[in-house]
């Protein structure tokens, strides 16, 4: 079984399953009790969260812990729009988000708020030019992703942060769930004010996330109740699930030289062998894209098809976002980037982990060799 | 020194056999549900029997399920859903004083937007009667939100005939049900609610999962916007492992449901004989024969609540003093307040919730722990 999905979910690792089993067995309180169970439950939740808001560079209080990166990117985008309307109404993101990001302007779009949706280039890149000439007098929130999930284009949120540190009366925030794994970087430096991550894609688990808040930000909450988590995320806390996030967190950083290079090397391989298959066509780029994330096309060919032949062979790959996969549409994201219909409907995508051997590498290149011209022969595109 | 944990209303030690079915699914199962490889279609299959079996206990579609991180999200996906898809109905909504903090914050919130709402008051008893929410019903109202039992008396309400008035009337009806799931037989097709809250780690299940029935049909606005999962109304990776467990817990529970109620009305029924044995002065607040089996909230006059419970935290007793979502804070409870305006009884009150691990003798125990308390006031 070889598993090359990791943009769509990794496997936990088994530290990270230890942590959770321990801090569920002897830490079952509710960490809001005022006993000793209570406070013992309070204490190592706050131990984790202390931990990931020095491996995510921020403060203690800046860290808001999700259900996932879904919830993250809800509460960041509707959490600023709502806070801040008063202030005005108009707000800025890119066309290649993520559908959590995308939905949720949408969704605003629906209550009277304006969206401005910044164009990428073939790489799937913003401009940060292009992102500053859309800020308006009443632009109260930007939005772009750190490292897109299908192309693996890496966006230079850097240079957008520093253009936009001339409006402060906006807010940034970045969908940091792909990139925190092998692009990471420090929330403060990077100097975004909001940036979502989740615990599933970097070996914790499925139901975990953080959003990072830059200290004195307003968030309008999308859960009432309790008051959890600053007031801003209420219900009861997930606490084995956070010291399993945390540990996942502080392991991917420490293996993350090993991880950079390692994964370079498989992604290097496997670009070089797809330039020299015929009827393979790259959507990476080559240059400033994320190590793990090899997205390619076989015009003519149907990816399902490809999938399911890779599938017989036990190597496992994906079309686009998982989330999104079941419909048999062309990828919005390869369309965005103006790439055409053709090359849309015909990508799959190779995502690698920490994990993923050389060997693994060698054996998805062996069958892509033995099934692309198969196929394109069936389909009489093949000389 | 013994440790007795009495507050399972607040969360509950999860079950052995629900960790195994968790680590399993961890191990095995981590595709992501929505990919179209083997890995995201073994996750897929694990979803659907997950959710074939939630729906099962209580007699509901797989399909009237939606997921969630847990109860507050549930019952915050109720209130705000259907209030805001269906505002052109009416902007009225009727719900209780002495709802959850996931209800009563919600409904506060929705007053913002400009709906109204009406929080009916609790007789001493700690229960709102069908005559009340009739009174109060109005051409605007859209949605009825009525606990099923409540987390700190544990006094049980109409929900029942309330949802059979909400129907006549063709008003939606919601019922925060996260203290009865498991403890209480409870079936949609005979409550015919049009939503209901439930919470896994209330019933031996992990933290961070919940599901909200929603019956077939009902309009919706989602919290989140995302993907396709969970129909829309829930978008997000599914939390699979925590799903997986939650119903194995869910499963458990509805296998053990009896001997479970007995068992926990015997524990609280030997722990009010104790302590009437033990001559201490004290009331219980709320019915006592309209409640959940696992709670009992206990007004002792002659004492405050902060030291009392300082005082059983030293003794190994777990217990506490109402919700524990109210974020750690010792403010005096609504539920109380609600029950008893006049007296300064929230100050002197305490919850006790029992659980599968719990004894008669410990119960026994924490009586004469309060007897030796009272005796050094
Ligand atoms: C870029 C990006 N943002 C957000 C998400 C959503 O995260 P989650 O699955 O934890 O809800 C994903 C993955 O699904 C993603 O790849
Ligand atoms: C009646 C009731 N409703 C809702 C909740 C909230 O559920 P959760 O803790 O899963 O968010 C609780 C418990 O905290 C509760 O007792």
């Amino acid at each position: 079984m070889i598993y090359l999905d990791n943009s769509a979910t990794t496997k936990p690792w088994p530290e990270v399953l230890e942590a959770y089993q321990k801090a569920t067995q002897t830490y079952f309180g509710n960490p809001s009790s005022l006993h000793r169970l209570g406070t013992e439950a309070d204490t190592l939740f706050q131990k984790a969260r202390q931990a990931v808001a020095k491996l995510l560079g921020a403060h203690t209080e800046e860290i808001i812990f999700t259900s996932g990166g879904t919830e993250g990117n809800n509460l960041a985008i509707k959490g600023i729009a709502f806070a801040y309307q008063t202030r005005g109404k108009h707000l800025i993101t890119s066309t290649v988000e993520h559908p959590s990001v995308l939905e949720a302007f949408r969704y605003l779009e629906t209550l009277g708020f304006e969206v401005t949706y910044v164009p990428v280039d073939q790489e799937g890149r913003v401009n940060p030019r292009h992102v500053e000439e859309a800020v308006r007098e009443d632009t109260t929130l930007v939005s772009i992703v750190h490292v897109n999930n299908e192309m693996g284009t890496i966006q230079p949120i850097e240079e957008i942060s520093r253009r936009l540190k001339k409006y402060p009366k906006l807010f940034f925030h970045t969908d940091h769930v792909q990139g925190v794994t092998h692009v990471p970087f420090s929330f403060r430096d990077i100097g975004v004010d909001l940036c979502t991550i989740s615990g599933h894609k970097f070996h914790g688990l499925k139901g975990t996330g953080v959003l990072v808040k830059r200290k004195g930000i307003r968030l309008s909450p999308l859960f009432h109740g309790g008051g959890q988590e600053f007031g801003v995320r209420s219900g009861t806390e997930n606490v084995p699930g956070m010291v399993a996030l945390a540990k996942a967190l502080r392991i991917t950083r420490e293996r993350q030289r090993e991880t950079k290079e390692k994964i370079l090397t498989g992604k290097k391989r496997l670009l070089e062998a797809l330039q020299t298959l015929e009827g393979a066509v790259i959507n990476t780029p080559v240059k400033d894209s994320a190590p793990h994330i090899v997205n390619v096309s076989f015009p003519t060919l149907k990816p399902e098809v490809i999938i399911q032949a890779l599938t017989k062979k036990g190597i496992h790959v994906s079309t686009k976002s998982a989330c999104s996969s079941k419909e048999n549409q062309p990828s919005a994201v390869i369309e965005a980037c103006g790439l055409g219909k053709e090359r849309a409907e015909s990508a799959i995508r190779i995502s690698f982990s920490v994990d993923t051997t050389e060997a693994e590498v060698e054996e998805l290149i062996t069958q892509l060799r033995m099934i692309i011209p198969e196929m394109r022969k069936v389909m009489g595109v093949a000389k | 020194m013994e440790k007795i944990y009495v507050d399972h209303a607040a969360s509950t030690p999860i079950d052995e056999r629900v960790i195994t079915t968790m680590i399993e699914a961890m191990k095995n199962q981590y595709g992501n549900p929505s990919s179209i490889h083997s890995f995201g279609r073994d996750a897929r299959k694990l979803l659907d029997e997950a959710r074939q079996t939630l729906a099962q206990t209580i007699e509901a579609k797989p399909n009237e399920i939606v997921l969630t991180s847990g109860g507050t999200e549930a019952n915050n996906l109720a209130i705000f859903g259907y209030a805001r898809a269906n505002k052109a109905k009416g902007n009225h909504i009727i719900t209780s004083a002495i709802e959850h903090h996931a209800v009563l914050d919600a409904c506060k919130q929705l007053e913002k937007e400009g709906f109204r709402v009406t929080y009916l008051p609790v007789n001493k008893d700690g229960y709102i009667t069908k005559e009340q929410v009739e009174e109060n019903m109005t051409d605007e109202t859209i949605l009825i939100a009525m606990m099923h039992a409540n987390n700190e008396t544990g006094v049980i309400q109409p929900a029942n005939e309330i949802a059979r008035l909400a129907k006549e009337k063709n008003i939606a009806f919601h019922t925060d049900a996260v203290q009865t799931y498991g403890v209480l037989p409870i079936s949609v097709k005979e409550m015919q609610p049009t939503m209901m809250a439930v919470s896994s780690h209330k019933i031996n299940g992990p933290k961070g999962i919940g599901f909200l029935y929603v019956k077939e049909g009902t309009k919706l606005i989602a919290t989140f916007a995302g993907g396709e999962q969970e129909k829309k109304r829930r978008p997000g990776t599914e939390n699979l492992p925590a799903i997986a467990g939650f119903a194995t817990a869910a499963k458990v529970a509805l296998e053990e449901r009896e001997q479970r109620g007995s068992f926990y009305q015997h524990l609280t029924d030997s722990f009010v004989s104790a302590l009437k044995e033990e001559e201490v002065p004290f009331q219980i607040n709320g019915d006592a024969n309209h409640r959940v089996p696992h709670i009992v909230n206990i007004y002792f006059p002659w004492t405050t609540v902060e030291s009392f419970l300082v005082r059983l935290d030293f003794a190994g007793i777990a217990a506490s003093s109402g919700s524990a979502c109210t974020a750690g804070s010792l403010d005096p409870s609504h539920v109380l307040t609600a029950m008893f305006p006049e007296e300064g009884r929230a100050q002197s009150s305490v919850r006790f919730s029992v659980g599968k691990g719990n004894t008669k003798e410990e119960m026994e125990y924490i009586a004469r722990e309060i007897k030796k308390m009272m005796k050094t006031i």
